[in-house]
């Protein structure tokens, strides 16, 4: 535990220093790998135990757009509306998370279920154009470097703000023996005296709370927010392939998936141009086929298991 | 009565016959192979594609299109579970939904790396019928006759074919089957070439009366899920009723609100009804 502690530690002090050396441009791209890695991560909390939820979509909706909107109609700081969007989204999992374990709706039903839920939100948003701009898309008052606002033109502030996300959101081990009993046989578990239902919904709402907390800091960074962009179908795949490629497994995994993923997508938006429109997305999808047939357990998992081949003599003789 | 809102209902009627029809396909692969294609109405997106590229571009003709296009759907219904679905057939079911996601992604981009995101059609409109003040699409209602037909010659197929039967047998009890003879990898094979047809039948009815864009498939195909099931696992009678009742509340929803609210509607439905009867609503 210590060894990985320090390593995050060094990786940290990289980190800090990083926007001394790096153009703005990258910068862009880390604040959005750091973004998109908390995000990925909120979904992987509840992924890694198996419930893939399409759903998060519908908290990363919420969590962008009630801020924005409290802000430009009741000019309320974002400090008060963040935390509103993230009880909302809170609510809409308990909502939605409560019946589906307790009726036990699982695998497939689970996901067309939460999947349902991601387009409600969507729709809703695209519903109610004459507040929210409908699928134009919905752009914060501006007010320039503030406090009260949260918005910083400069890039270093939310550079500094999405690595404090992202460190806080990779570090949580919450419970993890309980829901590893869980994943593994329910009925054992709720043999011996671990509450299913709570568990799974502590989960579910703490993934929900952090992937609205992610939405927030995106939108207040992009100061543009769209339904498509943010909420729906194709959000919602988003983030669960991310964290697959990644690997959900591993604390690390999900960031990696944002690295790969942005990396790729900007590398060849450079390399072809915009006239070569879903030559990105073409390969992401080959690869995310090719992912889950071959490594279901991600490139980390996949660089843990040949690690732990190799290590095991040596743990061994050290335990 | 309101006329227009019988013009409504009857519209959804209509619209229903359609979803009906998808509902169909992918019901067949849900309950006999056990995946969900999430990938389905991005298939359909192909067959529309390929009817307008030939037809449109190439001049063929509607007919011929048509039906280059329901064999090439059909191909590319097998192909999927060649390449996609039977190298993982044993894996956590939710890994084949995502692996179809996958192909998803790539469809939509592959479509808009060749066809750019414009929308567009074939330029043939079927006349609008008008009975005693009411209009309907005389596309709609085609489409509506053809999907009725191809349920009954699909249900015929399951009831009368010994193959059929086996389908049928498979979805009851998959490990049973093999006992009894029956090839499952076959019985595979013919349900994703069933399932692709369906799919490139529904391609030629959708393109006489929508656009086709990169991006159709995300307006429809989580209704299509949504429908299958609510009708319950592989029950075809259930999906062919519940593709009427979602009809109808985005028809009716549409009218009386916007489109968008109405698939909220239509959603929330499903959400709710799934808790009331997580099952399929017509399930004892």
């Amino acid at each position: 535990m210590t060894g990985r502690h320090a390593m995050f530690a060094g990786l940290a002090v990289v980190l800090l220093a990083l926007p001394h050396f790096v153009p703005p441009y990258f910068m862009h791209l880390l604040i959005q790998i750091l973004i998109w890695g908390f995000v990925y991560t909120a979904w992987s909390i509840m992924g890694r135990f198996g419930f893939v939820s399409l759903g998060h979509g519908a908290f990363m909706g919420v969590g962008a757009y009630v801020p924005a909107l409290l802000w430009n109609y009741a000019g309320l700081t974002p400090w008060v509306g963040i935390p509103l969007g993230m009880a909302l989204s809170v609510l809409l999992g308990l909502v939605v998370g409560y019946p589906c374990f307790r009726l036990k709706v699982v695998g497939h039903y689970f996901a067309l279920v939460t999947l349902a839920l991601s387009q409600v939100v969507m729709l809703s948003i695209v519903a109610a154009r004459d507040v929210t701009g409908g699928s134009l898309g919905f752009t914060p008052k501006a007010v320039g470097h503030s406090w009260f606002a949260l918005q910083f033109p400069e890039k270093v502030y939310f550079y500094a703000i999405s690595l404090a996300l992202w460190l806080t959101g990779i570090d949580r081990g919450i419970g993890r023996e309980a829901l590893d009993a869980i994943a593994e046989d329910e009925e054992a578990a709720a043999s011996i005296g671990i509450n299913v239902i709570g568990e799974k919904l502590r989960v579910t709402l703490i993934s929900a709370a952090l992937t609205a907390l992610g939405g927030a800091i995106y939108g207040q960074y992009m100061m543009y927010l769209n339904p498509e962009t943010v909420s729906g179908i194709a959000v919602s795949l988003q983030i669960v392939f991310a964290a697959i490629v990644g690997g959900t497994y591993a604390a690390i995994g999900p960031t990696i998936g944002a690295l790969l993923t942005i990396s790729l997508n900007e590398g060849l938006r450079v390399a072809f141009g915009t006239n070569f429109i879903g030559a990105a997305n073409t390969i992401y999808g080959i690869l995310l086929i090719l992912f889950i047939i071959f490594m279901p357990r991600g490139i980390v998992g996949m660089i843990e298991d040949t690690f732990k081949r190799r290590w095991r003599g040596k743990t061994a003789s050290t335990a | 009565m309101d006329i227009y809102l019988l013009e409504t209902i009857i519209n959804g009627i209509l619209l229903g016959g359609v979803l009906a029809l998808l509902a169909l396909g992918l019901n067949l692969i849900f309950g006999v192979i056990d995946v969900v294609w999430i990938a389905y109405a991005d298939i359909v997106m192909c067959g529309m594609y390929l009817i307008y590229y030939l037809n449109a571009e190439l001049h063929w003709p509607l007919l011929l299109a048509c039906s280059v296009a329901i064999a090439w759907v059909a191909a590319l219904g097998v192909l999927v579970h060649v390449l996609i679905i039977a190298p993982i057939l044993g894996s956590a079911p939710i890994n084949q939904l995502l692996a179809t996601g996958g192909l998803l992604f790539f469809l939509q981009s592959f479509a808009t790396l060749l066809f750019g995101t414009d929308f567009r059609n074939i330029g043939v409109r079927l006349p609008i019928i008008r009975l005693s003040g009411i209009y309907i699409s005389s596309a709609r209602l085609l489409a509506f006759a053809v999907a009725v037909a191809g349920a009954i010659a699909l249900y015929f197929f399951l009831k009368r074919t010994f193959i059929g039967t086996a389908i049928r047998a498979i979805a009851q009890d998959r490990d049973i089957v093999g006992l009894m003879g029956v090839d499952q990898r076959h019985i595979y094979l013919v349900t994703s070439a069933i399932g692709g047809a369906l799919a490139g039948l529904a391609a030629c009815l959708l393109i006489l009366q929508y656009d086709v864009h990169p991006f159709i498939g995300n307006t429809f195909g989580p209704l299509i899920f949504m429908i299958c099931v609510l009708g319950g696992l592989g029950d075809m009678i259930g999906g062919f009723v519940a593709a009427f009742v979602m009809s109808q509340i985005i028809s009716i929803g549409g009218f009386y609100f916007s489109t968008e609210l109405s698939y909220v509607f239509a959603f929330t439905f499903f959400i709710v009804l799934m808790f009331l009867r997580p099952r399929g609503v017509f399930s004892r």
